[in-house]
């Protein structure tokens, strides 16, 4: 793993503060991503790690800090503008429209490739290249992620597994240069776990795609992270490659439980 | 062994993505062409013509707009009468004061006016949905009703506040509108422009913008994330849905009834739009015609197959069983089957498909 070459810093944020009211998800917390590598973040529950993601993509507005994304630096971002510049992410919970076929959903991910206006829709045919080179595109993410079998079929019956699947299939569908996963394997047996580290290692490697990686499984994170960031109460407790943040005793004491002075 | 999609495979997205994609399907829907274009105009009494056809049709147009919006994007909306409306002021108006201007254009100038309508009301849609939405969308209707039937400028000072079409050919002396139009040119000029504009919702529904609306009815926070525009994509919606809408509203005016007022497009046409659409199918363009037809004659079931089978039941009797009828099918379909019939149609063929091996 350490083989593979980091690119210059893609997303850093520095300094961030988040409250909702009186509770503190997040208290001026700093850390990079570089372009190529595989950032996880960890650390216990509610210790604000979707909170950053969410942060990041601009759903929530930190009241301090700054985000600096491909050069450019914000107080904050947003989701729109996020998406359309390349960072695509998946839910904790399944954010998935369940009413739509899968092929559907991973289909709405390529709404910024796709041009073509209303008019040129309706009558079909000034649209119709537009639409077959996008479904072209989409039909190589459902080869990838190997879910070619449940292509028309609406997702709310897709078990849970495959759900988390076709919702990646949706993030990689917008070629991001930056993808959040937000606990990609929770709630998966061994296999599907399995399943979905090797599509998250084939996406670095086949698309160059840099990831974040939310994930409470200590084995995957020491397997596929290149970097990992430990977040507890809302603050940075580590920072490093898997190896030395596993050495760290405020880590240790974090996942221990040793109460906080 | 007739209805076989063994053997037919795709081999390319285009072909996947026809809109009949199974040879059978297409035989079919040649041979509904055939009869609705050509069969139906030869044999149907102008009675069938005037009071079944030409109702199904508007009725059936009326329900796309209304699809479009709720069905689809997920926005529910009892406007529709108001809009309905809106486009038959907007055709007597252009029609009256624009007297050069072609029938087709009348038509399609009322839908565009009651697409802007349609978008001032959407506006609020970007802060509300839900059941505040379907209030502010009731408010719209009132208030739309209401503006028709108290400004006199817009039936031209008509005493009574009827709006009477007038004659317009299509071309040379055929009569679509006004007292010489036959049943059936209005019927084939009425066939022709929802078979047309039904196309064009089909297209719509499933291109892009179909699933950007479908994406913002199943989940609006995960839609807006993978950066959907929400404002945009909801209006598009309103405009869409209102021109067809609107244009149903003038093809009600002036080729159904040739003369109408303000109080035929009350809260009850709002209703019968969306029962249409609960019981066709929300979410379909098929569902939108199969659910006209189905509340376009079963009143005249109702009051005809009771004699049939030798019972005599009172006119009175007949409204109320319609009524009870309606509401038991559309708790039943919201509860059972929110795509409604053609849900049930697709489900059959998916039967037929594999009859007589069920595997
Ligand atoms: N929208 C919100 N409104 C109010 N409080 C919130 C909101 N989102 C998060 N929080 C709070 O912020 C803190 C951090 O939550 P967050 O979801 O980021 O944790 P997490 O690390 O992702 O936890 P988990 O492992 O359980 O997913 C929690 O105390 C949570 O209750
Ligand atoms: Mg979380």
């Amino acid at each position: 793993m350490a083989e593979r070459r980091f690119g210059e810093v893609i997303l850093a944020v520095q300094d961030i503060s988040l409250s909702f009211g009186g509770v503190k998800a997040l208290t001026s917390v700093s850390f990079e991503i570089r372009e190529h590598e595989i950032r996880a973040i960890i650390g216990p529950n509610g210790a604000g790690k979707s909170s950053m993601l969410n942060v990041i993509n601009g759903f929530y507005h930190p009241q301090e800090g700054s985000i600096t994304y491909k050069g450019v630096t914000r107080s904050r971002m947003h989701p729109h503008h996020a998406a359309s510049h390349g960072i695509a992410r998946t839910f904790q919970n399944i954010a998935l429209f369940r009413g739509m076929s899968t092929l559907d959903n991973i289909m709405t991910g390529r709404v910024h490739k796709m041009k073509a206006n209303v008019l040129m829709q309706a009558l079909y045919w000034p649209a119709r290249r537009e639409e077959v080179e996008n479904r072209e595109f989409v039909e190589h993410i459902i080869d990838f992620l190997e879910i070619q079998a449940i292509r028309k079929t609406p997702v709310g019956r897709l078990p849970y597994g495959m759900q988390k699947r076709v919702e990646l299939g949706r993030a990689l569908a917008a070629e991001p240069d930056l993808l959040l996963l937000d606990e990609p394997m929770a709630g998966m047996n061994l296999e599907e776990k399995e399943d979905m580290c090797r599509f998250v290692l084939d996406v670095t490697e086949e698309f160059g795609t840099t990831i974040a990686l939310i994930e409470h499984d200590m084995g995957v994170v020491m397997d596929i992270s290149d970097r990992v960031v430990v977040l507890d109460y809302g603050e940075k407790l580590a920072d490093g490659v898997p190896a030395e943040v596993r050495e760290d005793q405020a880590v240790v004491d974090a996942y221990l439980g040793v109460a906080h002075d | 062994m007739i209805y076989r999609e063994a053997g037919q495979f795709k081999t390319s997205y285009p072909a996947d993505r026809a809109i009949f994609p199974i040879v059978q399907d297409r035989y079919f829907v040649a041979a509904i062409a055939l009869a609705a274009f050509v069969a139906v105009p030869l044999l149907a009494s102008e009675y069938w013509l005037v009071t079944i056809m030409l109702p199904f049709l508007v009725l059936s147009l009326a329900a796309i707009g209304l699809n479009i919006l709720t069905g689809y994007a997920g926005l529910l909306s009892l406007g529709t009468g108001g809009f309905m409306a809106c486009g038959a002021f907007a055709a007597y108006k252009l029609s009256t004061a624009f007297p050069e201007l072609h029938i087709i254009g009348v038509f399609a100038l009322s839908g565009v006016i009651t697409a802007g309508v349609g978008v001032v009301f959407g506006i609020p849609s970007l802060r509300i949905k839900g059941f505040y939405l379907a209030v502010a969308t009731l408010a719209s209707q009132f208030f739309l009703v209401w503006l028709f039937n108290k400004l006199p400028w817009f039936t031209n000072y008509s005493p009574s506040g009827v709006i009477s079409a007038p004659p317009r050919a299509l071309f040379g002396d055929v009569f679509v509108t006004g007292s010489s139009a036959t049943p059936e040119a209005k019927y084939l000029f009425a066939l022709t422009a929802v078979c047309v504009l039904a196309l064009l919702a089909k297209n719509m529904v499933r291109g892009n913008i179909g699933r950007k609306w479908m994406a913002i009815r199943d989940m609006d926070i995960a839609a807006e994330i993978i950066g959907i525009p929400m404002l945009r994509t909801k209006l598009l919606a309103f405009a869409i849905s209102s021109f067809y809408i609107g244009v149903a509203g003038a093809m009600w005016a002036f080729i159904y009834t040739s003369s109408v007022e303000a109080l035929a497009f009350g809260i009850e046409r709002s209703f019968q739009v969306l029962f249409i659409i609960i019981i066709g199918g929300l979410g379909s363009i098929l569902g939108s015609f199969l659910g006209a037809a189905f509340i376009v004659l079963l009143p005249i079931l109702l009051s005809n197959a009771p004699q049939l089978i030798g019972l005599q039941i009172p006119v009175d009797m007949v409204t109320h069983l319609e009524f009870m009828i309606f509401g038991a099918l559309i708790i039943l379909f919201l509860i059972v089957e929110p795509h409604g019939l053609a849900r049930l149609w697709s489900i059959a063929k998916e039967k037929l498909r594999l009859w007589p091996f069920p595997h």
